[in-house]
């Protein structure tokens, strides 16, 4: 376990999507922060920073997390996908995000990027997935636009073209 | 789906802003730059609900590492005046605390820093000395209290009106039964996740501001926050974020951030930011007002109603921050709801207590008056006997009598009420729904039935505050009417269509459909026209009326863009109608082509026709210069109130009818929404998709305040809510989809024909929903919110002393 200086900026080096990126932060950073206004990937969103609205949800090596409840200095040495890594290329959208296009599953679109993380993560596993199964998962997170009725909708339409065969490439 | 061809209006095409929304590019506030230099602002908040500040030391803050400058009531108000506060009273409203603090979470100081981690770190360095005072909390309580907000007033009422429309003394004397509800509205917010935002910067050389806040509207606010910084108007310039992080009303309650934040910036020399966090944010960024009201309805025996009697007690909480008392008065031409009452007195009182100050939150005004006219209406039923179904249908507006005017003033443009009634019932499945209810009831079940009929009204008349005045004050103040929209359209040396708008969205899709009125005028796909929603006081086209609220952008400003777009289309046929050597009401726009109507092979490209009027001029005839046309427009009916109070609030009334069943657990008390069905007829609806999202979205909001949501406060002051673990917001497990019907009836007052749709659920469903569950429990007197808490006595004996 490194020991760490309160007064101190220590280099936090770690994958963001799949490119190497690093930084200074005290340790008393969030990782919303830094990745935000070290980074500059202001994807990532802060709605609350007490772990309940979910919209800075992220995977961290693989598992997802809330970046408001994480330390910068806690991701060093971490793989970390952010709503920026989703798409395939500039442009274009992945199944799950072309879904919610297609199903007005945003309005502002600031809670989006933390529900995009959790369903990306989800419908990988979890491949067939009813209604329930779905409203169940997505409820650590809050949107205050939508009524949830559309991205329920997106998440079972994308669920079913990844089924099918659609790729993001 | 995305169409291939017009007319796009109608069409649910896939939004323009979604791409770089779902790629994690958007624009949010705190996305885009600042300056090199800019420092970071954190806030000291009180955490008292009032006293005294007998003293604050800040020595040790400011010379805390990174600090630049402190600010306190006494930096404040030497560089500024009090906002305008818009009742006459001899009050004053600041935006942080002078002296005294007044509410858990009152602005107590600023700390200007490097960065927002050091500013944190000064604040805990700050001592305030302060010397508690009783507080009030009851708005009832506070009318006669001896514990007083402020000095200026007698007492915590700030406005006491009253108003008489018809004969309802007479037509109380003379009817069969009286019936009233006694209505205790909760406080509530529509929680935006993104919180506010500001960073300013003062120019000494010409005393000017410069201010970029997610501030959303109303721009009568802009006078006030330049009145208050002591510039002129165009010495204030305040732009906004191409994207915002939702509203709902919400984010008009920055502006005295912008205020102080601007303050902080001319004391630190220096650009500041601030971004509120979301504690601050539930403690004491706005709320919906909290109102107790009693309603008396003069009944005949057939339940037709033909007086109303409103006293309403709002609470704007600890100051009348603008435009308060608005809350009050945006129905005051509505109060009679979708029925046909040519009576009614109405009483408005606007009380101060120790909460935090009020304003705009979707709905605004209608969740109030709506509560407790629509419980009237099922009280009626219940006491007389009469199924709630048939005196919604005895009161309605009749369907011959549009437009029309009700009894305080207001202007309904359109609608069949009856037809949609009726509508919904049988495609809603009424009959179905009941059945579920008898057999859930001989299951020994809890379920019951609820009914609201609802008048939406949208695009807001800048006058109607001003009834808080009487006859003699408005008119020493100066007649204030009309809602000026604006839209610009320009063509570029491309051809190329752009449209700048000063509605601010929120996140609801204006570029879109703005697209879509354009291309339909001009003959193009959506994706040609580049749309422009940020907004720059300096720069664009707007008046008081712009910004995002009210429900305004289909009706309004959706209006002003087609006008805009239609002057320029009528100029390049003018310029066609020489090339194509056909008169110009010949050409017709279409495929991105202007041709002759009739023979299509006579054309010319659109690009090559709108580009001549910037290479070629001189071909042109003088009014055949297409380059750019700004339109501003008002709709006549929003006149001023009249001598006697009469006043059309709202330009466009949109109707809606819902219904729903709702089971209640006989042993937790929890409630389950078991059938939704919401009826809207919002006119012309020019996004399908856009509409129902509003519509979910208002129903999930309504959901919220009906069963789960409270800003509470204890009796002393203390605040309950401060968290998203303690204020609940329905996540997708609490929200089913209701059911959506739809009719048209185009208002004839709109350029389109649209109305607002955006904020009739938060009017009708938490009504609805309590009357299912007042239905299912048997019970007369019911609040919200909805929760176990309050349902418990109604399920279970009292618990036994142990």
């Amino acid at each position: 376990m490194p020991r760490l200086s309160a007064d101190q900026r220590h280099c936090v080096r770690l994958t963001l999507n799949g490119r190497a990126v690093e930084g200074e932060a005290e340790p008393r950073m969030l990782l919303t922060d830094f990745l935000r206004h070290v980074i500059g990937a202001t994807g990532t969103h802060v709605g609350c920073e007490h772990g309940v609205c979910g919209a800075c949800t992220i995977e961290i090596d693989g598992a997802l997390a809330r970046a408001c409840l994480t330390l910068a200095v806690q991701a060093d040495g971490t793989s970390v996908r952010t709503v920026e890594g989703l798409a395939p290329e500039p442009g274009r959208l992945s199944v799950l995000q072309a879904a919610f296009r297609r199903h007005h599953a945003l309005q502002c679109g600031f809670c989006t990027p933390g529900i995009l993380m959790s369903l990306d993560h989800y419908l990988r596993s979890h491949p067939l997935p009813t209604e329930t199964d779905v409203r169940e998962f997505l409820g650590g997170h809050l949107c205050r636009c939508t009524g949830y009725v559309p991205i329920i909708a997106a998440a079972l339409d994308a669920a079913e073209r990844l089924r099918n065969g659609e790729t993001d490439a | 789906m995305t169409a291939e061809t017009g007319p796009w209006l109608g069409q649910s095409i896939e939004r323009v802003e979604d791409v770089a929304l779902l790629s994690g590019r958007g624009r949010y506030f705190d996305d885009l730059g600042v300056r090199p230099g800019t420092l970071q602002a954190a806030i000291l908040r009180s955490p008292h609900a009032h006293a005294v500040i007998k003293s604050i030391d800040v020595t040790a803050a400011r010379a805390a590492p990174g600090v630049v400058a402190v600010l306190t009531g006494g930096e404040v108000t030497a560089l500024s005046v009090s906002l305008v506060v818009g009742v006459r009273a001899p009050i004053q409203c600041w935006p942080i605390a002078v002296d005294r603090v007044r509410y858990v979470g009152e602005p107590v100081a600023v700390v200007v820093a490097a960065d927002r981690y050091l500013a944190e770190d000064a604040l805990e360095l700050i001592e305030v000395e302060y010397d508690a005072l009783p507080a009030v909390i009851d708005p009832t309580a506070a009318l006669d209290s001896k514990v007083l907000l402020h000095d200026g007033l007698k007492s915590n009422v700030a406005s006491d009106r009253s108003f008489r429309y018809g004969d309802p003394e007479a037509a109380f004397a003379s009817a069969a039964h009286r019936i009233a509800v006694d209505i205790h509205y909760p406080r509530n917010s529509c929680t935006p996740i993104e919180t506010y935002g500001v960073v300013a910067e003062y120019e000494p050389g010409d005393d000017s501001y410069d201010v970029l806040a997610n501030f959303m509207g109303p721009f009568s606010l802009h006078p006030v926050m330049a009145r208050s910084l002591k510039v002129p108007v165009n010495r204030f310039r305040l732009r906004t974020p191409p994207d915002s992080g939702g509203s709902f009303g919400v984010k008009q309650g920055v502006f005295p951030y912008v205020v102080l934040i601007a303050l902080a910036a001319r004391i630190a020399g220096r650009p500041v930011k601030w971004v509120e966090d979301r504690l601050e944010h539930l403690a004491a960024s706005v709320s919906a007002t909290n109102r107790v009201t009693r309603l008396e309805a003069a009944v005949e025996r057939d339940g037709r109603i033909t007086a109303l009697a409103y006293d309403q007690i709002d609470d704007v909480g600890a100051h009348i921050r603008a435009p308060e008392p608005a809350t009050l008065y945006r129905m005051l031409g509505n109060l009679t709801g979708a029925y046909d009452i040519r009576h009614m007195s109405v009483r408005n009182r606007v009380v101060l207590t120790n909460k935090t100050p009020s304003g705009l939150n979707r709905g605004f005004g209608g969740p109030q008056v709506y509560y407790a006219l629509e419980r009237l209406m099922q009280r009626i039923a219940v006491e007389l006997k009469h199924d709630p179904l048939d005196v919604i249908r005895r009161n309605l507006v009749p369907a011959n009598a549009f437009p029309y005017r009700t009894a305080s003033g207001g202007l309904l443009d359109s609608g069949d009420y009856p037809a949609a009634v009726e509508m919904a019932v049988n495609d809603g499945g009424l009959s179905e729904l009941r059945a579920r209810r008898d057999r859930a009831h001989l299951e020994g079940r809890l379920y019951g039935i609820g009914f609201t009929a609802v008048v939406e009204p949208s695009v807001s008349n800048m006058g109607y505050v001003t009834a808080v005045l009487t006859a003699d004050e408005r008119r020493k103040a100066g007649p204030k009417n009309g809602a000026q929209a604006t839209a610009t359209v320009a063509i570029d040396p491309g051809g190329g269509v752009s449209v700048h708008i000063a509605s601010v969205p929120q996140g609801q899709g204006h570029r879109t459909v703005a697209a879509q009125i354009a291309a339909d005028a001009l003959g193009l796909k959506p994706q040609d026209i580049r749309v422009i929603s940020d907004f720059d006081s300096a720069r664009d086209a707007w008046s008081i009326a712009s910004g995002n609220y009210s429900s305004r952008f289909a009706a309004a400003v959706g209006g002003a863009i087609h006008i805009a777009a239609m002057r320029i289309k009528d100029k390049l046929a003018r310029g066609a109608a020489a090339q194509l050597n056909v008169p110009a009401d010949q050409v017709e726009f279409t495929g991105g082509r202007a041709r002759a109507r009739g023979n299509p092979d006579n054309a010319v490209p659109f690009a090559r026709l709108a580009a001549a009027s910037h290479w070629a001029p001189g071909t042109l005839p003088e009014d055949a210069h297409a380059l750019r046309e700004t339109v501003f427009w008002t709709p006549p009916q929003l006149t001023p109130p009249t001598d006697t109070d009469e006043i059309n609030a709202s330009l466009c009334h949109g109707f809606i009818f819902d219904f729903c069943g709702v089971e209640v657990d006989r042993t937790t008390g929890a409630v389950r929404i078991d059938k939704y069905v919401t009826m809207h007829d919002c006119g012309r609806v020019l996004h399908p998709g856009m509409v129902a999202g509003q519509i979910t979205g208002g129903f999930a909001h309504a959901l919220g305040a009906a069963v789960y949501e409270e800003f509470a406060y204890s009796p002393e002051g203390a605040f309950l809510s401060g968290t998203f673990a303690d204020y609940l917001v329905p996540t997708p497990t609490e929200v089913p989809a209701p059911v959506i019907l739809h009719m048209e009836t185009p208002s004839p007052f709109t350029p389109l024909g649209a109305k607002g749709v955006a904020e009739g659920n938060c009017m009708s469903t938490p009504a609805c929903i309590a009357n299912a569950v007042a239905d299912a429990l048997g019970i007369a007197e019911i609040d919200l919110p909805l929760s176990p808490k309050r349902l418990a006595p109604f399920l279970h004996k009292p618990e036994p002393k142990p």
